[in-house]
């Protein structure tokens, strides 16, 4: 647009000052929907640089290498990697138009994050009635809260996730569709970011002496 | 007790009847004032039949001009409540010397400091600045709405809705004691086992998500929705402050949000963050909440700073004097105001080399502020100073504001700050930017935009009126709490011995007077302009001689803000179009596409009020109703795919014609 109209005044024709057809702007929508996501990953900086700082207050309770249970973690970890993969299949199935490919391939999304929620209950449910529930210990509050609030995520994205299985089925892949389902895609992949670091930094550096 | 102890419990939590302040004279004639205006509020909208009206032109609106409008009101109704808050406190401090105690008991006192802060923030300042980016920047950028226009409606109430459970607290339980960033172990649950900081940390929250939403929304609008031709070089100052504003709210506000979310989770669960004992850490939740804190002053600020580039280039009839450092300065104050949190908080004891940093990144501040002072005064260096209302507001702020930037370097050196750390001058100081900066800056752009928005001007004898009780008042209210500081004088103070400093408090109780007399004639210049709408008609579209887009459509605008969207060839758009002899198109008109109403936000937002009141008295299972409520509203409302509708060509062709017939009728 900005082209046409400066050539227009290199050719000495008169500026023009508004537009005879109607102004399509772009859609803002993804990134609003990224910017959001950057907004949301400052409250995981902060809950990370929270537990930063009293991931070492045990005040007498518990160490990160007494509590964490690596192979299980490992298993949460692989469960969720993977829906990441299968949600990357479902956009695949969304760009060939396929509804119902789309649709198998967010189910086993939906389940792998199922999965790994139950773990992650299963995780916190052992260590509060082994009497290390978030009261116990500055370690144990920050801990809760990180690993809880990326858990909290992962929940809110399987609701979405449902919701949006419902809207596909119903009206196909048009374009609202389509653009909810790659925000859902950010967003889940996002998480999985998210998760890398709490691995790396709450579990792999927790068990280290 | 009731049969069913337990099912009492679940439903009304902490909530009792002692809850209701019967006992407090003070808070009962303000409730018993509250519920007659209330009523009579109501009664006055029933009998004209207006709910109908409020309800499909404005609750469920997602016109950003509406919504905007919106925000300005809240601000304004918040700023009632806060300065009577203020007023109240210089009253008391001005006559409890030696054996009377004053009127305020120590807790009630300790809630109206907090409550001050906590209002006069949070929903005056910021529904203010909200609303005026909200109503500005589409037109000036050319656009028919924002990019998301139902999460605008959304984050109104949003907003909304913490005021409202603010204004709660004053009639059932009580808000905080605790200052208005309620440090802990103060506002923990062990030194505040009442409701106040949950009233404090719940009404936060939820106008929280409106600010932060409102400030993805503005981004986005503003990146994505500009006109043709318009760069980023070429935004209207306001535009760019605006720009840089909502960066710095999407950068903070969820600072805020995680911290007040685990202070929570100290209260309700237990948990160890911010406590004293097993491991927490109290200056975590200081060093945390101000890394929000001091963005957020910026956030004020900043947008006020492209008001006051606005009105000057506006009313000395120049360009204005140096754009591009204007910028600048602007994008370096949005990047440094994440780099100098620690300096309210030198006290801390982090050492002499992070005191240092911090002291020395908050000195550099002043330098792009100086920057802009110098633009100011170049681009008023023989221009044709016009001095009506938002001009007088510019000089008047840029004198005051220069006093309050100079005590802030003073504070900004770590030793000055040891002796002034939460001293009266402290208080002076920021009330000298805030009060000199923020809010002068909102009257002017309240007297600049107001023709706009409502197609007359504001009348210019109230106003002058309230220009002079309000900047009189400010320096008689503000600078005897300098001396106080410099005396010695520490803030929050409710009772004192000394009666040597009795005058001091006194005169600043009589520039509150003068304040409040200030306010005063700002009501009763909008009801005389109301009055006299018609003499101080607005035909033109145009009143001030504007340079920029927002000045080329008519006052108010039309829905659509535009019948044809503008293409932009410089910095001063409507200036040049001025200059090269547009002519306002006059046929073929095409049909419009724009958004459509909906309940969606206000039905959200009420939800949220009873979620949060509910999630306040520990009244679990209305709490969890609520929640539910919550989510299957929200889901419901994306099932909704039809969004959007047509304003047909004749109509636009309708409205159009009127506007020709009303500007020849004029010339």
């Amino acid at each position: 647009m900005s082209n046409a109209t400066s050539l227009n005044a290199a050719a000495g024709e008169p500026l023009k000052f508004h537009q005879e057809t109607e102004h399509h702007p772009e859609n803002g929508t993804l990134l609003g929907f990224w910017l959001y996501l950057m907004s949301d990953c400052l409250i995981f900086a902060c809950l990370f640089a929270v537990y930063g700082v009293l991931g070492r207050s045990y005040a007498g309770g518990p160490t990160g290498a007494e509590v964490f249970e690596l192979p299980l973690v490992a298993l949460n970890t692989s469960l969720l990697l993977l829906s990441s993969i299968t949600y990357g299949f479902a956009m695949l199935e969304m760009q060939r138009k396929r509804v119902n490919g789309t649709l198998v391939w967010l189910a086993i999304t939906g389940l792998l994050g199922a999965g790994f929620i139950g773990i992650e209950l299963y995780e916190f449910g052992h260590l509060i009635a082994e009497g290390n529930g978030p009261q116990r210990s500055a370690f144990l509050s920050s801990f809760f809260t990180l690993v809880g609030t990326h858990g909290l995520h992962v929940s809110c994205g399987i609701i979405w996730l449902i919701t949006l299985m419902v809207q596909v089925k119903r009206k196909g892949l048009i374009a609202a569709n389509k653009r909810r389902l790659w925000c859902l895609s950010m967003f889940w992949h996002f998480l999985d970011v998210v998760w890398i670091g709490v691995f790396s930094f709450v579990y792999l550096m927790g068990v280290l002496p | 007790m009731s049969d069913h102890p337990d099912l009492t419990k679940l439903i009304f939590g902490r909530l009792s009847w002692d809850a209701i302040p019967l006992h407090e004279p003070i808070l009962l004639a303000t409730f018993a004032a509250v519920v007659v205006g209330g009523l009579a509020l109501l009664a006055v909208i029933t009998r004209y039949r207006l709910w109908g009206y409020l309800w499909h032109e404005w609750f469920t609106s997602i016109d950003h001009k509406k919504i905007g409008i919106m925000y300005m009101v809240l601000g304004l109704v918040m700023l009632l409540r806060g300065f009577a808050d203020a007023i109240m406190m210089r009253l008391q401090q001005a006559i409890s010397f030696g054996d009377n105690l004053g009127y305020l008991p120590p807790h009630h006192y300790d809630q109206v400091f907090t409550a001050h802060g906590v209002i006069m923030i949070f929903f005056v300042a910021m529904p203010i600045v909200t609303g005026l980016m909200n109503y500005v920047v589409p037109l000036q950028i050319g656009a028919r709405d924002v990019a998301f226009p139902f999460l605008n409606n959304f984050s109104f109430w949003m907003t909304t809705a913490g005021a409202v459970l603010v204004m709660a607290s004053l009639f059932v339980g009580e808000f905080a004691r605790t200052g208005w960033l309620a440090y802990p172990p103060l506002s923990g649950i062990l030194a505040s086992p009442d409701v106040g900081v949950d009233y404090y940390i719940w009404s936060l929250q939820i106008a929280g998500v409106g600010t932060l939403l409102s400030g993805v929304n503005l981004l986005v609008t503003i990146i994505k929705m500009r006109a043709p031709g318009m760069k980023l070089m070429q935004m209207p100052v306001f535009t760019w402050t605006a720009l840089c504003t909502n960066v710095l709210i999407i950068a903070a506000f969820p600072v805020l949000t995680a911290v007040l979310a685990l202070l929570s989770l100290d209260r309700y669960l237990g948990t160890h963050m911010f406590t004293n004992e097993l491991g927490g850490n109290a200056m975590m939740y200081v060093n945390l909440i101000w890394i929000w804190g001091h963005p957020e002053v910026y956030i004020l600020i900043l947008p006020m700073f492209g008001v006051f580039s606005e009105v000057v280039s506006t009313f000395a009839g120049k360009r204005l004097f140096g754009y591009t450092s204007m910028v600048y300065a602007t994008i370096v104050i949005t990047v440094l105001s994440y780099l100098v949190w620690l300096h309210h908080f030198f006290t801390m004891g982090s050492g002499a080399s992070v005191n240092s940093f911090f002291g020395i990144t908050t000195m550099i501040i002043s330098i792009p502020t100086g920057a802009k002072i110098f633009n100011w005064l170049f681009t008023m260096y023989r221009g044709r100073i016009r001095f009506e209302l938002p001009m007088m507001w510019v000089v008047a702020f840029m004198v005051t504001f220069v006093i309050g930037g100079m005590t802030g370097v003073l504070l900004a050196v770590p030793p000055a700050d040891f002796s002034l750390h939460n001293s009266l001058f402290l208080i002076a100081h920021f009330h000298n930017v805030i009060i000199g900066g923020v809010l002068f800056g909102a009257f002017a752009a309240i007297n600049f935009w107001f023709p706009k928005a409502f197609g007359f001007r504001l009348d210019p004898f109230w106003g002058k009126c309230s220009f002079w009780l309000w900047v009189v008042g400010f320096y008689f209210a503000f600078m005897p709490l300098y001396v106080l500081g410099l005396m010695g004088v520490t803030r929050r103070i409710s009772h004192f011995e000394d009666p040597s400093l009795q005058i001091w408090f006194q005169i600043a109780a009589f520039g509150a007077v003068l304040i409040a007399l200030g306010i005063g004639a700002m009501l009763i210049q909008f009801v005389v302009s109301f009055l006299r709408r018609d003499k101080l008609r607005d035909v033109t579209g145009d009143p001030w001689g504007g340079r920029t887009l927002e000045w080329s459509t008519s006052s108010p605008p039309p829905a659509y803000n535009f019948a044809f969207t503008p293409v932009v060839h410089d910095g001063d758009a409507w200036w040049q179009m001025k200059q090269l002899g547009w002519k306002r198109p006059l046929s073929g008109f095409i049909d419009i596409h724009m958004p459509k109403n909906t309940g969606a936000g206000i039905i959200l937002a009420g939800i949220s009020t009873v979620l949060g009141f509910a999630m306040i008295w520990q009244m679990w299972l209305i709490a969890a109703v609520a929640f539910a409520a919550l989510l299957a509203v929200a889901i419901g409302h994306t099932f909704n795919y039809n969004r959007e509708y047509y304003i047909q060509a004749a109509d636009v062709a309708r409205v159009e014609a009127a506007r020709t017939e009303q500007l020849a009728s004029h010339v």
